[in-house]
C-alpha cells in the first residue's frame, strides 16, 4: 500500500520482459539446450552469424517482445546465406504487426539468426505462479506451437500440470510424469527431465513470473531442444537481479510509462479523452469504470500513490496533458490520512506550473475535504470542485460531451 | 464481537522505528488500539512513540514480555517476508503485513511457513484491518469509519475507504473492514474472510470488492452460494481495463482472456451476490438489501 519509494526500494513498477535471445541465454546457463545462434542488427552481421553457425539451414527471427511474430512475417527460414541476407534486410526496420503489438506494430531493431532444425514434433512447456494454490505450476502439452490459451480454452485436458511444493522444488518424478505424459520415449525422456529441472532452476533463481518454451522441439535425431523462449520477471525482485535488469530494452516500453515509473506513478495509456489522476490502484480502476458508465472514455489509468504530493501531481498532470486526445481531466483523491487541503494546494501549484488548458474536475474526499474544495474554487485556475464519485464522473463526462 | 480484532487485541509493530511504522503506529494508538510493543532488531531496550512503547530485538521477546497477540508489519520489502515468518514463529494469532513490493518467491516461502503455524496472515500489500470503535490495525483513515454491522472485504486500499465512506454517509456502520491485499500471494483470501463474517453474530451483510485478475472472487462466489446466510454486495474494479496491462496491483492483470471483470461479475451474480456496476452504488445497494 505504501509507495515503494517511501520504503527506499526500487521505483520501477513495469513488469520486466526480455527478448527471446536473452531468455535463451538465461536458460542455457542452466543447461537447457537451445539452437546455436547469434544476434544481428544489420544484414551483414546476420550473414556473418550464419557463416559462423555453419550448416545449410537457418532461421531469421525478429526480436520484439510481442508474441505471434511468425504469423506477422517476423520469422523466416533461409536455405542460403543470400536468403539470410534478404530476410534480415526485410525484417530489420520493419513495423511488425502481431495480435499483441496493436495495429501500429513494433519496429524490429534486432534479429536472432539460428541454425535450422530437423523438427519431428513441437511440444509446449511453461511455468507460472498459480495464485489459487500459491505454488509454481509447471505445464506441458503435446499441442506445441499454438497459443496455449487457445489450447486451454478448447481442450484443457491436453495441458499437463504439476504443482510444485516450493520448499522442495520441482522433483525428478514430477519432471518424468510430464515427459511420459508428452509421449516422449527412450533417450528423449532423460533429456526432457534435465531440461525441465534446469528451466525450473532458472525460473526460481532469476525471480521469473512466467517462462514459456513454445515450441519445445523434438528433432528427427531425437534431440529435445528449446526452440523458442519467453520469460517475464517479478519487478519486486529486480533489486537482487542486476543481470536480468540489465536486459531491459527501453525501446520496447512506452516512454510515458517509463517516465511515470521514475516518480513511482503507475501510468497506462488508454484510448479515451478523459484524463484520470487517482490515488490507489483499485480506486483508479473504478474511476475509469465510472467514467465509462457516465458515457465518456478514460484516456489513461494513473495511480499517483498514497501520498499525492505536489511533485507527483505535477508529473502526473504533464503525463496526462501530453496526450492530445485529452479534453478534460478528472482528479479523484480519497485523502484518507493525508489532509485534503494539502492535496488541494499540491494540485493548484502543479496546475499553475504546468499551465492546464482543459477543464479539470476535482473530487476530494477525507480529512479537510471542504477546505480543500474551497481552495480549488478560489484558485482562479478553472478547477471544478465536485462532491461525490458519481457526480464527479457525470460532470467530467458532461464537459467532454459539451453539455457543460 | 467483531472479526479477528477488537479492543482486547494487543499489537506489536514490527518496523516501528521506520518513518511509516512510527507514523501509522501513532495513528493506530490515537484511534484507541493497544500498541503494546515495537520490534526493531538492534534497538531492543529503547522505546518508541515518545516513550510509550517498549522496543524489543525479536518478536518472540515482545510477545513473551507484553502478551502481544497481533503483529502489524511495516518492514521494507527485502526483509518483510522474514518478518512475517518471525511473527508466526513467535505465535501471534494474527500478522498484518502492510508492506508493498515483496518478491513473489519470498512471499511463497513465508506463505508456506505461516501455513504450518496457527498464525493467520493478512496481506501483504494491504491497508490492514479495522473494527470501528474497537481497534485499527493498519493504515486506513480511522475517521471515515463508523461502528456497526456491515463487513467490508477488499483487495485494494482507497477503494475500500470509498465503500466505507459511502456506508458511513448513509449512517450504516461497519463491524470489521479487511483489506486482503493486491499481490498474487496473500495470506487470507476472500473465502476465508467470508467464513469469518458468516459466523460473526454482529455482521448482517458484507460488501466484497474485487478486481480483475486471478479467480479468487469466483471461488468466493461459489462458496457464498453454498454457505453464506447473509447478503453480499459485490463490485469488481477494472471493467474498462485492457488485457495484458497490469493495473497497479501485481495481481490486477487480465491474462490469456482470463480474469475479466465481466466474467467475474457474471459468476458473482449467478451465485446470488448483489453486484453493482458503479463503484458509487456500493453503499446504497447495501442499504437496499438490508432494508434499512
Amino acid at each position: 500500500m505504501l509507495p515503494r519509494a517511501e520504503w527506499g526500494a526500487t521505483k520501477r513498477r513495469i513488469p520486466l520482459k526480455i527478448h527471446e535471445y536473452q531468455a535463451k541465454q538465461v536458460l542455457a546457463e542452466y543447461g537447457v539446450p537451445v539452437p546455436q545462434s547469434g544476434v544481428a542488427t544489420t544484414p551483414e552481421q546476420a550473414v556473418k552469424v550464419a557463416e559462423e553457425i555453419g550448416g545449410e539451414l537457418w532461421v531469421v527471427k525478429a526480436q520484439i517482445h510481442a508474441g505471434g511474430r511468425g504469423k506477422g512475417g517476423g520469422v523466416k527460414l533461409a536455405r542460403s546465406l543470400d536468403e539470410v541476407r534478404q530476410h534480415a534486410e526485410a525484417i530489420l526496420g520493419m513495423m511488425l504487426v502481431t495480435h499483441q503489438t496493436g495495429p501500429e506494430g513494433k519496429e524490429v531493431l534486432t534479429v536472432l539468426v539460428e541454425s535450422g532444425q530437423n523438427i519431428d514434433r513441437e511440444l509446449y512447456f511453461g511455468m507460472v505462479i498459480d495464485r489459487a494454490t500459491s505454488k509454481p505450476v509447471v505445464m506441458a502439452s503435446k499441442e506445441g506451437g499454438m497459443e496455449i490459451e487457445e489450447v486451454a480454452a478448447s481442450n484443457p485436458d491436453a495441458i499437463l500440470k504439476e504443482y510444485v511444493d516450493f520448499e522442495f522444488g520441482l522433483t525428478p518424478f514430477q519432471a518424468r510424469k510430464l515427459a511420459f505424459g508428452l509421449g516422449l520415449k527412450g533417450k528423449e525422456v532423460g533429456q526432457a527431465v534435465k531440461l525441465f529441472m534446469g528451466a525450473y532452476q532458472a525460473f526460481v533463481n532469476s525471480d521469473a513470473s512466467l517462462l514459456e518454451v513454445n515450441p519445445l522441439m523434438v528433432s528427427k535425431e531425437g534431440q529435445v531442444i528449446a526452440l523458442d523462449a519467453k520469460m517475464n520477471f517479478d519487478d519486486n525482485a529486480l533489486y537482487r537481479q542486476k543481470k536480468i535488469e540489465a536486459m531491459r530494452d527501453l525501446t520496447e516500453e512506452d516512454a510515458r510509462e517509463i517516465e511515470a515509473s521514475k516518480y513511482d506513478l503507475n501510468f497506462i495509456k488508454l484510448d479515451g479523452n478523459v484524463g484520470c489522476m487517482v490515488n490507489g490502484a483499485g480506486l483508479a480502476m473504478s474511476t475509469m469504470d465510472i467514467i465509462k458508465l457516465a458515457g465518456a472514455e478514460p484516456a489513461n489509468f494513473l495511480d499517483v500513490g498514497g501520498g499525492a504530493t505536489e511533485e507527483r501531481v505535477e508529473v502526473a498532470f504533464k503525463l496526462i496533458l501530453e496526450d492530445e486526445a485529452v479534453q478534460a481531466v478528472l482528479i479523484n483523491i480519497f485523502g484518507g490520512i493525508v489532509r485534503c487541503d494539502m492535496i488541494a494546494r499540491g494540485v493548484i501549484e502543479a496546475a499553475k506550473k504546468v499551465g492546464v488548458e482543459v477543464p479539470v474536475v476535482v473530487r476530494l474526499e477525507g480529512t479537510n475535504a471542504e477546505e480543500g474544495l474551497k481552495l480549488l474554487e478560489e484558485s482562479g485556475l478553472g478547477l471544478i470542485p465536485v462532491q461525490g464519485l458519481a457526480a464527479a464522473a457525470e460532470r467530467v463526462a458532461g464537459v467532454v460531451k459539451g453539455d457543460n | 464481537m467483531t472479526v479477528l480484532v477488537n479492543k482486547e487485541s494487543r499489537v506489536v509493530v514490527q518496523g516501528i522505528t521506520g518513518s511509516q511504522g512510527t507514523f501509522h503506529a501513532t495513528q493506530c494508538m490515537e484511534y484507541g488500539t493497544q500498541i503494546v510493543a515495537g520490534v526493531t532488531p538492534g534497538k531492543g531496550g529503547q522505546s518508541a512513540l515518545d516513550g510509550k512503547v517498549p522496543i524489543f530485538d525479536t518478536v518472540k521477546e515482545a510477545v513473551a514480555k507484553t502478551k502481544a497477540n497481533v503483529s502489524l508489519i511495516f518492514v521494507p520489502p527485502p526483509f518483510a517476508a522474514d518478518a512475517i515468518m518471525e511473527a508466526a514463529d513467535a505465535g501471534v494469532d494474527l500478522a498484518v503485513c502492510v508492506t508493498e513490493g515483496i518478491p513473489t518467491f519470498d512471499m511463497m516461502k513465508a506463505f508456506n511457513y505461516v501455513k504450518k503455524t496457527s498464525t493467520r496472515l493478512i496481506g501483504p500489500n494491504c491497508p490492514g484491518i479495522i473494527s470501528p470503535g474497537e481497534a485499527k490495525i493498519g493504515i486506513m483513515p480511522g475517521h471515515v469509519h463508523l461502528q456497526g454491522r456491515v463487513g467490508v472485504v477488499s483487495r485494494s486500499g482507497t477503494l475500500t475507504y470509498e465503500a466505507v465512506g459511502q456506508l458511513t454517509s448513509l449512517g450504516i456502520g461497519q463491524s470489521t473492514c479487511i483489506g486482503i491485499g493486491g499481490d498474487p500471494i496473500i495470506g487470507t483470501n476472500f473465502t476465508d474472510v467470508m467464513k469469518l463474517f458468516n459466523e460473526d453474530p454482529n455482521t448482517d451483510g458484507v460488501i466484497m470488492i474485487g478486481e480483475i485478475g486471478g479467480s479468487a472472487e469466483d471461488e468466493a462466489a461459489v462458496w457464498i452460494k453454498e454457505n453464506m446466510t447473509k447478503p453480499v454486495v459485490g463490485f469488481i474494479a477494472g471493467q474498462t481495463a485492457p488485457p495484458g496491462k497490469r493495473m497497479g496491483h501485481a495481481g490486477a492483470i487480465i491474462a490469456g482472456g482470463k480474469g475479466t471483470a465481466a466474467e467475474k461479475m457474471k459468476i458473482m451474480s449467478e451465485c446470488g451476490i448483489h453486484v453493482v456496476k458503479s463503484p458509487a452504488d456500493m453503499g446504497a445497494k447495501m442499504k437496499e438489501v438490508l432494508g434499512l
